[in-house]
């Protein structure tokens, strides 16, 4: 196998506040193998969000590198697609349109934008949808067009920041299943962040724990569950196994937060 | 019905209204029959009906009304043309604000009523003072109203547009424009309303033609039902303009209103 897609190394992020400066990320070290489905578990304000921000170029790192098959990463870029918490589309344009105005750095006609928009509309469900605004979708077809959008200019790599994180836990089951579904079909690089531990277990090839502020990488958790995955499969117990492993090293972190290690 | 953040029916709301528009103009028009108050002092609403009826017959209403509406119009779109690429900069970028958003800021708090004799001094007495007026009272406050509007686009969405590989220029003009839009409107329904009253003020003090003048040649020959008919037909004008301003609003950004 070639070089890693992804390549993050020495990584650290120092923030400055006018009272102190704060160690968020650590001299973090990672490689994402093409096509690999790795997310970032780990207690609130740990520096993962911070660190998928990094690598999507939207925020300056202290010192390290990030490199996208072999070429550092200068600023935000095409080649890789984000999807954020908070809903982005743009409230003005219908959901093809949305999806329409993230190909207008492609060379294409408008009849093929509004083809490609329509087959990621389909990949994702919502066709019907086509011509609705984001305030006539809910906030599961809004995170659903969104995820479209993001993949309709073929980033190398996706980046996801707690993308179903406000959602209601039905809605988000759904998500996870329709994710998986869409990445099964399409395989791609794919940097997912949560604190959901059975999203990430379901969801993942390899599921990595970071450690509590400073962000170092704690443990990795290989999830070698068959795939496709099934909704099923949660309740086996080869998932309960990997679910134990990555809680148990979570909850070590949010202990030592919450002061709790001696009582509990 | 009587609970904090409870509903009412839209009928009742529109009834309610109603009502005390209907009781205030009963009390007007029973002080004013049984002479309670002087005629001078306070006409009543036939007398008012009457003299404006007779202003408009003469084509002299019309006339005021118009030259104001022109000053109105001139004088506002001056300030909103500038005040909305100005105050979507600074809402943008930090260095700009630091440029202009501390000077605007002091501006605002000196009183427009102050300016006019130094407006007339620069300007005379004719129409260009009074588009000096209004701009003034209301370009200062456009810059910073449309500032806020512009730092209200949540950044996760300029994020987006940085992520698509798009120029900041670019983003300026499709995503954060757009994205505040609806606001800027807004806004500038509201600068509107303080428009009317900018006007008014010039043309009180030095004009020869408009609303506001006609209430001081009204005032100098005690023309109680003149002045009193003016100030009514001010309110109106001012409704109308902010309900058209809505109406249009709510016609442009219809997606910007939640409905789930």
């Amino acid at each position: 196998m070639s070089a890693a897609k992804l390549q993050i190394r020495g990584l650290t992020k120092v923030f400055e506040t006018r009272r102190e400066e704060v160690l968020a990320l650590d001299n973090v070290d990672l490689d994402i193998a093409d096509n690999e489905f790795v997310t970032l578990v780990g207690t609130s304000g740990c520096g993962k969000s911070t660190m998928l921000s990094i690598v999507a170029g939207l925020q300056q790192e202290t010192s390290g590198d990030v490199y996208v098959d072999g070429e550092p990463v200068r600023g935000p870029g095409r080649d890789r697609g984000v999807v954020f918490q908070a809903y982005t589309l743009f409230p003005w344009l219908t959901a093809r349109k949305n999806i329409e105005f993230a190909l207008r750095g492609e060379e294409m006609t408008g009849a093929e934008r509004t083809s490609k928009a329509n087959e990621l509309l389909a990949l994702v469900g919502l066709e019907k949808f086509a011509d609705a605004h984001p305030n006539e979708l809910s906030g599961g077809m809004q995170q659903r067009v969104a995820i479209a959008r993001a993949l309709s200019y073929k980033p190398q790599i996706l980046l996801m920041d707690e993308p179903f994180g406000a959602l209601d836990a039905l809605t988000r089951q759904l998500m996870q299943e329709l994710l998986t579904e869409v990445w099964e079909q399409h395989k791609l690089t794919v940097l997912f962040v949560t604190h959901d531990v059975e999203e990430a277990v379901y969801i993942s090839d390899r599921v990595i724990v970071m450690t509590n502020r400073p962000g170092r990488i704690k443990t990795e958790v290989k999830v070698d569950l068959p795939r496709p995955r099934r909704y099923e499969m949660v309740g086996s117990p080869e998932f309960g196994a990997l679910y134990s492993e990555v809680l148990e090293s979570i909850r070590e972190e949010s202990l030592e937060i919450e002061q709790l290690g001696s009582t509990l | 019905m009587l609970r904090i953040g409870g509903g009412i029916r839209t009928f009742h709301f529109v009834g309610i209204a109603a009502f005390v528009f209907v009781l205030i103009f009963g009390l007007w028009l029973v002080v004013t029959a049984n002479e309670w108050v002087k005629p001078i002092f306070l006409p009543g609403p036939i007398d008012v009906w009457n003299r404006l009826s007779e202003l408009a017959a003469s084509g002299d209403l019309a006339k005021d009304i118009l030259i104001s509406c022109y000053r109105i119009a001139i004088g506002f779109s001056l300030a909103t043309l500038l005040a909305v690429p100005i105050g979507v900069m600074i809402g943008a970028y930090r260095a700009w604000e630091a440029a202009v958003e501390p000077l605007t800021d002091f501006v605002r708090y000196m009183p427009v009523v102050a300016f006019v004799p130094l407006t007339i001094l620069w300007a005379g007495t004719d129409d260009i003072q009074k588009f000096l007026i209004i701009w003034i009272g209301t370009f200062f406050q456009q810059v910073l109203l449309v500032m806020d509007n512009t730092k209200r686009v949540p950044l996760d969405v300029v994020d987006i547009g940085r992520t698509l590989g798009m120029k900041d220029r670019s983003i300026l003009a499709r995503i954060i424009f757009p994205a505040a839009a609806p606001g800027i409107w807004d806004s500038m329904r509201i600068s509107l309303g303080w428009a009317w009253t900018w006007v008014v003020l010039a043309e009180l003090v030095a004009a020869t033609s408009g609303l506001g003048y006609r209430i001081t040649t009204a005032q100098r020959f005690f023309q109680t039902d003149t002045i009193i008919g003016y100030i009514l037909v001010l309110g109106t004008l001012g409704l109308i303009t902010d309900q058209v301003m809505k109406f249009l609003g709510r016609r442009m950004f219809r997606y910007a209103e939640s409905r789930r």
